[in-house]
């Protein structure tokens, strides 16, 4: 039972009844501040806050989440969805929208209650943005800085190539572009630049391959009569030299298209970047959802329970406030119509309510599974290290308990599709713990999502046709329907013909191609 | 700390993004707005339109993996019976038991993608079909007074809108998680009190006092219905016309009425009722089918079932005045009519429909449009077709009469510019 504040407490409240104003909202964020700074320890950007309309909400959603963006019929069309699922009330509206950026701005609604817009600042506010500026991904991969400076320019750039170009020239590169957005990411920081040591003994190398196959009588030779295998020899060792300088193989596709493709002008150039950099700025969110999610959610849980032990906040509005966090973080079970993959919030806060828990009451079974934190009395600290240091994939792999795995109880299931029925592999018990916990970490992890796809080489000596491999795992192959429309819209950035090869990737032998030919100019 | 309001800022922002993906999905919009005519009711009048369009053309391909094939595995929560060995049927179609992957949207392609166009987006692209033009849009657009209407709940209002239902809900809940003491308990234990009083248990009182004490100590604390549990109805304005109407469809359904006759002359009744809902609060539409005499029907009849007989056209004038004065007196009512025909008609029938237009219909309708359907086969020799009886007799009757319009149409595209005559007098005369 949830402990009554005294009625004397009554004028220590923050807010009394649903109605917000200003005013209300400063001093529940300065409570908030005291709780999350002090108390646990949390680092924030600088807060900003922005009232908006449901309509506004609704606005931001289309595009994508992002205060600015360019014009693009693909974010009409996701209003269009999302205003039609809110209007027939299929679909309620997100609480908030939260950016990364430095200041950090997070969005509340108008129509909310002030119970709702605390739990809102609590969660997005600090939560979210303890995990924005403290996350290394986000520290490697994003500039909260820059960002908002840099969607202006997209946006302005784009209007005025609208201008100048017309806006179906525009839209044709997007839309191109858009199709290869999760192939527009560098993963890993890049490869260093060749030093003048390698590209003199490159060029050495070069000198005397030249010399130990001059033969003067080639000059002279008649074709046929040639030496085949140097022939094939150096073409090779050409065609490796031409990929060496256009630097593949490369997997960020968007990356190479903007540096190599052929035909492509200098605007259309810049929109590839522009769609690039939009795409690496979303890619440490998309590797680290559940936990961000996750540590929002724990945040506000935890903030608010302090207010409401202070007697801040009144019972009333903690129970208003409890009323969506219990429903935000409603895990429905596999045979549940309302099954719909694990909910990233419900796995995150329960992960970190279990690290709480392990730091502060740890049981036998947590000491034999994680000596190097239980019981050392401080969760926030573990936590924070968890926040900073971790994405999904290696959070679960490491936190991942097995009280969590029985309290979730999770099972695996393998599916062969060459055999009939799928076969239950391991559940919630002592010899299913290990297992399930890699194979729930392998379905966050970003890699084994996306198709592996690279650039593998390009034929410029023939019809230039850009080769690309798909290295496949465990014989999953590409969607062919949506491959080839990509695979279309590749060849009008490119300006030649595409090859995609589907190559197993143990074996490293060809499966299925699937082509397209150059559009006619 | 920064609290910035937006709400000021325009709104709207998506509106260019949205035209956008309604201009790339003309064709398909439209192809489905045209289905979709064909199943509206006249009644539905100019309300927005559901649209279903395949999602060809608008589609965002990415390369992504298959949905089918290859060695995977789930890790799923739930597990009620399930142990290690367990074989389970693959769920057809790859949703249930087997997706139990973090991201939930890599299902299947949608197959077609719905959304709702706007009053006026389905306008445009309604009139579009007409080549409506733009002046006559604007006029289509012209401001209406507003009234209220309900649009959900809000936790602000008057007293007068307390929606209690929703209010009890709440403060139930709230009771019932902070344990608040029913009534039955309270006295359940005042109960306990007096039996123990009556048993000489003077432990027992004093512990039921005890309980008594905190219950209703509880019970104080716990408000029965607190501030945060009260909701109000809110309203929303929302614009209205301000005046009522009733529009007449009469049509021919003669043998010799085809189909492609009668969609011709429903897209003109669908159009004039379009006009009609815009500029009164109420239209009402009566339909009238005549063949050798005539009844008041149901759309439903009135555009699908056939009959058979002859022709006599003044059977339905009369069946359109005798509704007209049972029904809707000239003095409340704004009465249009909309004749369609192939223009045949019982030779000795023409004077009794001049006498009855000229005479009674006329001067008590706001506006009477005749509309000739299918003449396309006398057009093809290369000369306008001889006139029919009706046109011959209705023809007379136009020139003494202003509010009468009358036109030939053969295609859909004919059917605008008798329906713009018919707005053209209108702003000539007001």
């Amino acid at each position: 039972m949830i402990p009554l504040n005294s009625v004397a407490g009554d004028a220590d409240l923050l807010f009394q009844g649903p109605e917000w104003d200003f005013d209300k909202l400063r001093r529940v964020y300065d409570a908030i501040s005291d709780i999350a700074l002090n108390e646990m320890g949390l680092d924030v950007y600088p807060n900003q806050i922005e009232v908006i309309t449901s309509e506004q909400m609704l606005d931001a959603y289309a595009s994508i989440g992002l205060p600015l963006m360019y014009r693009h019929w693909s974010f009409g069309k996701r209003f269009a969805r999302e205003e039609m699922l809110y209007r027939r009330g299929l679909q309620g509206l997100a609480y908030e929208i939260v950016i990364n950026s430095s200041p950090c701005i997070s969005y509340i609604m108008e129509e909310n209650a002030m119970p709702m817009q605390t739990l809102v600042i609590a969660h997005a506010a600090f939560g979210h943005n303890h995990f924005f500026k403290n996350n290394y991904l986000f520290r490697q991969w994003t500039d909260a800085t820059g960002i908002l400076d840099y969607l202006a320019f997209a946006r302005d750039y784009v209007s005025r190539c609208e201008e100048q170009y017309g806006v179906e020239a525009v839209e044709h590169v997007l839309d191109a572009a858009h199709a290869l957005m999760s192939h527009g990411v560098h993963r890993y920081a890049r490869r260093p630049k060749l030093n003048l040591e390698e590209e003199r003994r490159r060029e050495e190398e070069r000198r005397r391959f030249f010399e130990e196959n001059y033969d003067d009588i080639w000059r002279t030779a008649e074709l046929p009569g040639r030496n085949i295998a140097a022939d094939v020899e150096a073409l090779e060792k050409e065609r490796g030299d031409i990929r060496r300088r256009l630097g593949l193989p490369e997997e960020n596709l968007l990356y190479f298209l903007e540096k190599q493709a052929p035909k492509l002008k200098p605007w259309q150039r810049e929109l590839l970047r522009i769609t690039r950099h939009i795409s690496q700025y979303f890619y440490p969110q998309k590797q680290t959802r559940m936990m961000n999610e996750g540590c929002a959610t724990f945040c506000h849980y935890e903030i608010v329970q302090r207010l409401h032990e202070k007697g801040l906040i009144s019972d009333g509005a903690l129970l208003e406030i409890l009323h969506s966090h219990t429903s935000v973080i409603f895990q429905p079970e596999y045979d549940d119509q309302r099954y719909n993959g694990i909910n990233p919030y419900a796995l995150g806060f329960a992960m970190m309510r279990d690290i709480k828990r392990m730091c502060t009451e740890p049981t036998a079974e947590d000491r034999e599974w994680f000596p190097e934190i239980a019981g050392n009395g401080d969760p926030y600290g573990t936590l924070r290290h968890a926040w900073a240091n971790y994405r999904d994939e290696s959070f679960v792999l490491q936190y991942l308990s097995p009280k969590l795995i029985r309290d979730f109880r999770l099972f695996k299931v393998f599916d062969d599709a060459d055999v009939d029925a799928m076969m239950v592999d391991a559940i919630h018990d002592e010899r299913g713990y290990r297992e399930i916990r890699r194979a729930l970490a392998r379905h966050y992890d970003l890699a084994r999502h996306d198709p592996d796809i690279q650039i593998r080489d390009v034929d410029l000596a023939g019809d230039r046709c850009l080769v690309l491999s798909h290295a496949v795992h465990n014989g999953v192959e590409l969607d062919e329907g949506s491959t080839q429309s990509v695979l279309e819209h590749l060849t009008t950035l490119w300006g030649y013909g595409i090859r995609l090869e589907e190559q197993d990737a143990t074996t490293e032998s060809v499966i299925k191609t699937h082509e397209a030919a150059a559009a006619p100019t | 700390m920064n609290i910035i309001d937006r709400r000021p800022n325009p709104k709207g922002k998506s509106l260019t993004n949205r035209q956008r993906f309604i201009d790339r999905a003309r064709g398909e919009v439209r192809e489905a707005l045209a289905d979709a005519l064909k199943r509206r009711k006249l009644g539905d009048g100019a309300s927005g339109e559901k649209v279903s369009i395949p999602t060809k053309g608008i589609q965002e391909p990415v390369l992504r993996p298959a949905s089918r094939g290859g060695k995977r595995d789930y890790v799923v929560p739930g597990n009620k019976k399930f142990i290690v060995g367990d074989r389970i049927e693959r769920p057809q179609g790859g949703g249930g038991s087997g997706r139990g992957n973090a991201s939930p949207d890599d299902g299947g392609e949608q197959d077609a993608f719905e959304f709702m166009l706007s009053k006026e987006e389905f306008l445009d692209l309604f009139f579009e079909d007409l080549e409506l033009p733009d002046l006559v849009k604007t006029r289509l657009r012209e401001s209406e007074a507003s009234q209220l209407s309900r649009a959900g709940y809000s936790v602000s209002g008057t007293p007068s809108t307390l929606n209690v239902v929703r209010t009890m809900r709440n403060s139930l809940a709230r009771r019932i998680s902070l344990h608040r003491p029913r009534p039955e308990e309270i006295e359940a234990i005042e109960l306990q009190k007096q039996t123990a009083l009556d048993a000489d248990d003077a432990e027992g009182a004093a512990q039921a006092d005890l309980d008594l004490e905190a219950a209703q100590r509880r019970a104080r604390r716990v408000a029965y219905i607190d501030p945060v549990d009260v909701r109000y109805n809110r309203y929303e304005r929302v614009p209205k016309p301000n005046t009522q109407a009733v529009m007449f469809c009469l049509m021919d359904v003669s043998g010799s009425m085809t189909e492609a006759m009668k969609d011709l002359a429903k897209r003109f009744f669908l159009l004039l009722h379009v006009f009609l809902e815009r500029r009164y609060k109420k239209v009402n539409v009566v339909f009238i089918r005549h063949t050798s005499n005539a009844q008041e029907v149901d759309e439903e009849t009135f555009f699908h079932s056939r009959e058979t007989g002859g022709t006599i056209v003044s059977t339905a004038l009369e069946e359109m005045l005798k509704v007209a004065r049972e029904r809707y007196s000239p003095d409340t009512w704004n009465i249009y009519a909309a004749q369609a025909s192939d223009g045949d008609n019982y030779t000795e029938d023409s004077d009794r429909c001049s006498q009855l237009l000229g005479v009674e219909i006329l001067p008590m309708t706001q506006y009477f449009a005749y509309i000739e359907v299918g003449a396309e086969a006398t057009l093809r020799h290369g000369f306008p077709s001889p006139a029919t009886d009706l046109w011959r007799t209705y023809a007379q009757v136009a020139q003494q009469h202003t509010n009468f319009a009358m036109r030939r149409v053969a295609d859909p595209t004919q059917i605008f510019p008798v329906f713009h005559e018919l707005f053209a007098k209108h702003r000539a005369e007001g």
